[in-house]
């Protein structure tokens, strides 16, 4: 019996929210008395691996199967399954991240197992199996009973929080036999912007919105983010004017983001802008309007005119960082 | 060619979420049903898709899985453009079970590209594209910003965490789609409108797998503490206050 | 009695609000201050068969019925009553009129591509000295034997510009009185028409009204609509039906004030609580939701009967007067639950309040509406 986790590593490096994960397994398999074991697909240092023992992982299955290289769908679907199955797994988890939703769902049907996105917390209860999750984006929490023998879950990143605990790890190669006739996702270009912080993973992020009046007041808001080591990210209607690149969008049909930080400037915080932001956990809003609904939200707040106040933020964030 | 777009039936995104006295359920009193946002996105990408096709696309059907209250948000469907659809007649409970239905379906009535939205705003799944894959054994590809045909075969874009990647499989397969896959979603003309009420809209019984997993209750966000105004004269103390009393500095 | 809409009544009031709620929003300010034709939407609201939305399937229209119009034209008032009045009067008076009383060679001609949208109508009948009274026409229109030679001058002709046909009425025999009047298909780029600058108005600054001036302009014979002398019963009918148009527009243009009145009282906080906790707005808001529902409801009776087949001339007549008389209260009171932001433009309610005003007056005034009403009780 056994809890699976599949940790997920970036060029053989795990993230923080790596050791999220496993902390959050190791602590459903101590409820459960049973081994939390992590899956890990590809090339990962062995000093990596063994971090992991750090947060709770008894053992990690390293599968280097070469049909893995691409992210196939089916063919990490099949990978994961066949581990879990081999380790009698009542629970697997993932991330509720990009690879965990392209993912778990194929897991989940190859289990035959019942599963729940973006859960928050522990489980509230093991017999019946009941977690918590978001739904409507955050404006309510729902109580999901899963009633098959295995359960499929994803952690929304950032709700759990890293828990040490130190446990000796076994690492084991594992071979997820694969057909490679049945895996054909063929990889044609890849397009990564290096040294930019991923919006999804930002601890800290900073925010502009139509307060900003013009695409070429962004400076002093990018060089805020560079000093506090921010992603930046804007409001849907600075995408829609083409002020900031879509992929910088937040909110509940854009990027769904919870950083530690969150600084919304010039961002009234529509209900659909919040949504995508409203798991972060500590909020700062600056309007010029009193009544912004975005104060209601946050936790600071400062009214005036962005384009004056950020400057400001800017010079102090100096002063910061110089003393720091 | 045949694309099927999968459409689930949810509450405007601006609805406010009220709970039953007991919290057992969710009061939809009055609610205003819509297409999800990202499976409108999905059927916006379809339409563009078959018009440019020079009749290679010939037909869009869309499926929902939900009772007749789901058909307003089906017939826009179909006054924006989608040629049929097709409606099983359940009330589904979880992902688990509208992909399995779904997938019987698709496995006696065959299409080459599945697109379904990344998740739905109601109780944000995000699981029935990725299950109906698995069901019909065919690929998926997640996160899908851009799918266009080069030829007979398409090509797609997912977008991974900083940047994207170009990628193809085979047909069929399921697309999921998220932001970026096509502009605002259509405004039903007249025209469309009328011809709705002649296109083919199908009802099935259900006869997929049931549900693996049920909603017991529901809880509201707890309340947020007030809002600490800071003077724009010293918007400098943000910082400070950032890492002496929030800690996140 | 049944006051459900039907699933496609309520598919095109979604479009029409999709439509003025994502697009029109836009640049409805900068139109109003600048006075700016709406070229773009005038476009897009063709394409998506707003302009011919009452013309029959056959002529090229979106058959749709009278209650699906009252609900198109509420909203896209809600957000720029400029744009309605140029929807209003290319569906209500023009196609209107050409479809009821126009001939097939005159319908093929003219109305097809007014329902399709690629042309807009409008409809001369205000001159200078005739207004309320319309049996005083000055224009003429002198039978030449193989055409008709138009002289006058009309005022305050919505799509005076931009329109390519033009409904006139004229009086072909002045001493007849009303039963000399005929009404003519003119096209605009005729040799002898002079199109006036555009006026600069209170409100609806983005509509195009202008007057015209004709100049002995021939008219060819076959463009007078119906029998010799049937102007004046044209005039009327067509007014009929366009009075549910204008009150659907002054409607719209309530409710609008009204939901951006009470989403303001909900965010907007004074002594210590949100505005619309205080009695004094609550009460007003409570009066302006009666009023507007009363207009909407006068408007959709008219619209059923109308639908139906059945007269309607006094019903419409009283949506118009009464909606129209209920959109300047609304709006006078939005402004005012406003402050001084609604004193200002960018919150829209000011713009609704001198958009208002012109319901009152145009396409018959309020006074009018009552001379008809109260001619209903009299027979």
């Amino acid at each position: 019996m056994s809890v699976i986790v599949y940790t997920e590593n970036w060029d053989g490096k795990f993230k923080k929210s790596s050791y999220e994960l496993v902390s959050y397994a190791h602590a459903i398999a101590s409820e459960l008395g049973v081994e939390t074991i992590a899956i890990s697909i590809g090339q990962v240092p062995e000093d990596q691996l063994n971090v992991l023992a750090n947060y709770g992982a008894n053992k990690v299955l390293c599968v280097k199967n070469p049909e893995l290289a691409v992210l196939d769908n089916a063919a990490y679907a099949s990978a994961i399954a066949r581990a879990a199955k081999a380790n009698n797994a009542q629970v697997v988890v993932f991330a509720n991240n990009f690879t965990g939703k392209a993912v778990a769902p194929r897991v989940a049907v190859k289990l035959e197992a019942g599963m729940a996105n973006s859960v928050t917390t522990l489980p509230l209860s093991f017999s019946p199996f009941v977690v918590q999750k978001n739904i409507f984006n955050g404006k309510a929490q729902g109580k999901l009973q899963i009633n098959s023998d295995i359960k499929v879950l994803s952690l929304a990143q950032n709700s759990f929080g890293i828990k040490e605990s130190n446990v000796s790890l076994t690492i084991e190669n594992f071979d997820a036999q694969l057909d490679s006739s049945k895996f054909n996702t063929e990889l044609i270009e890849k397009n990564t912007v290096s040294g930019k912080i991923i919006l999804t993973d930002a601890e800290l992020v900073v925010s502009g919105g139509r307060g900003m009046k013009s695409p070429d007041n962004w400076g002093p808001l990018e060089e805020l983010a560079a000093i506090l080591g921010a992603g930046t990210a804007c409001s849907r209607p600075v995408a829609d004017e083409g002020w900031r690149p879509h992929s910088e969008h937040v909110g509940q049909t854009g990027k769904v983001i919870a950083p530690n930080l969150y600084i919304a400037l010039g961002i009234s915080g529509a209900i659909q802008h919040l949504a995508g932001v409203s798991s972060s956990k500590v909020i700062v809003a600056v309007n010029t309007d009193p009544e912004a609904p975005f104060f209601e939200a946050a936790d600071y707040g400062i009214l005036g005119d962005v384009n004056k106040i950020l400057p400001k933020l800017v010079e102090a964030a100096k002063a910061f960082k110089a003393h720091s | 060619m045949k694309i099927l777009v999968c459409l689930s039936n949810v509450p405007d995104t601006t609805t406010k979420i009220k709970l039953s006295g007991d919290q057992s359920a969710l009061d939809m009193a009055g609610v205003q049903w819509v297409i999800n946002p990202w499976d409108e996105l999905a059927l916006t990408r379809a339409l563009d898709l078959k018009e440019k096709s020079e009749g290679k696309i010939d037909t869009i059907t869309v499926i929902t899985v939900g009772e007749s209250l789901t058909e307003p948000t089906i017939r826009k469907a179909l006054a924006v453009g989608a040629d049929d659809a097709v409606r099983i007649n359940l009330n589904p409970t979880d992902d688990y079970e509208v992909a399995s239905n779904i997938a019987a379906w698709v496995k006696n009535n065959p299409y080459d590209i599945i697109l379904s939205g990344i998740e739905s705003s109601d109780f944000n799944g995000s699981a029935v594209g990725g299950m109906l894959a698995e069901f019909l054994k065919i690929p998926s590809v997640s996160s899908v910003s851009f799918l266009d045909m080069e030829g007979d075969k398409p090509l797609m874009k997912r977008e991974i965490p900083g940047g994207t990647e170009t990628i193809r499989v085979p047909m069929p397969f399921v697309a999921i789609v998220q932001k970026g896959i096509a502009l605002d979603p259509r405004i039903p003309a007249m025209r469309g409108i009328m011809m709705a009420r002649k296109k083919e809209l199908t009802v099935v019984e259900p006869t997929g797998e049931g549900a693996k997993s049920t909603y017991i209750g529901f809880a509201m966000p707890k309340a947020k503490a007030k809002v600490k105004m800071i003077d724009a004269e010293n918007a400098g103390q943000l910082i400070t206050l950032l890492h002496e009393e929030a800690k996140v500095i | 009695m049944n006051f459900q809409f039907t699933e496609e009544q309520l598919m095109i009031q979604q479009a029409a609000r999709d439509y003025a709620q994502r697009e029109l929003i836009k640049d409805v300010l900068e139109r109003d201050e600048k006075a700016l034709y709406p070229t773009e939407h005038v476009k897009n609201l063709a394409e998506l068969g707003f302009l011919g939305m009452l013309v029959s399937e056959k002529w090229d229209g979106g058959g749709m019925d009278t209650v699906s119009y009252v609900l198109a034209m509420e909203e896209i008032s809600k957000v720029d009553a400029s744009v309605s009045v140029i929807m209003s009067v290319n569906n209500s008076l023009v196609c209107y009129g050409l479809e009821k009383f126009g001939n097939d060679a005159q319908r093929e001609k003219y109305l097809r591509p007014l329902a399709r949208g690629e042309k807009i109508g409008a409809f001369l009948l205000s001159e200078p000295e005739a207004g309320s009274d319309a049996t005083k026409q000055r224009t003429t229109a002198v039978d030449m034997g193989d055409y008709y030679l138009l002289n006058g001058t009309k005022n305050w002709i919505t799509n005076g510009n931009t329109a390519s046909t033009y409904l006139v009425i004229a009086h072909t025999h002045p001493e007849k009185g009303h039963r000399g009047i005929n009404v003519f298909i003119v096209e605009r780029h005729s040799e002898g028409i002079t199109v006036g600058p555009h006026e600069n108005k209170m409100g609806m600054r983005s509509s195009d009204t202008h007057s015209v001036m004709f100049n002995d302009v021939k008219v060819p014979k076959e463009n007078r609509i119906g029998e010799d002398g049937f102007g004046f019963k044209f005039a009327m009918k067509t007014l009929e039906g366009g009075r549910i148009g204008i009150a659907s527009q002054a409607l719209g243009i309530a409710s609008g004030a009204l939901e951006l009145a009470t989403k303001y009282a909900k965010e907007r906080k004074a002594f210590g609580t949100e505005i619309i906790n205080h009695q004094a707005i609550a009460f007003k808001l409570a009066d302006m939701a009666v009023k507007v529902e009363n207009a909407r409801n006068l408007c959709l009776k008219a619209a059923w009967l109308k639908d139906q087949g059945q007269a309607y001339g006094t019903a419409s007549a009283m949506a118009k007067m009464y909606a129209a008389d209920i959109a300047m209260e609304v709006t006078t009171e939005a402004v005012q639950i406003h402050g001084g932001y609604g004193y200002v433009k960018e919150y829209h309610v000011e713009r609704l309040m001198r958009e208002a005003k012109l319901t009152q007056i145009y396409e018959g005034t309020s006074e009018v509406q009552k001379i008809i009403i109260s001619r209903s009780l009299m027979e």
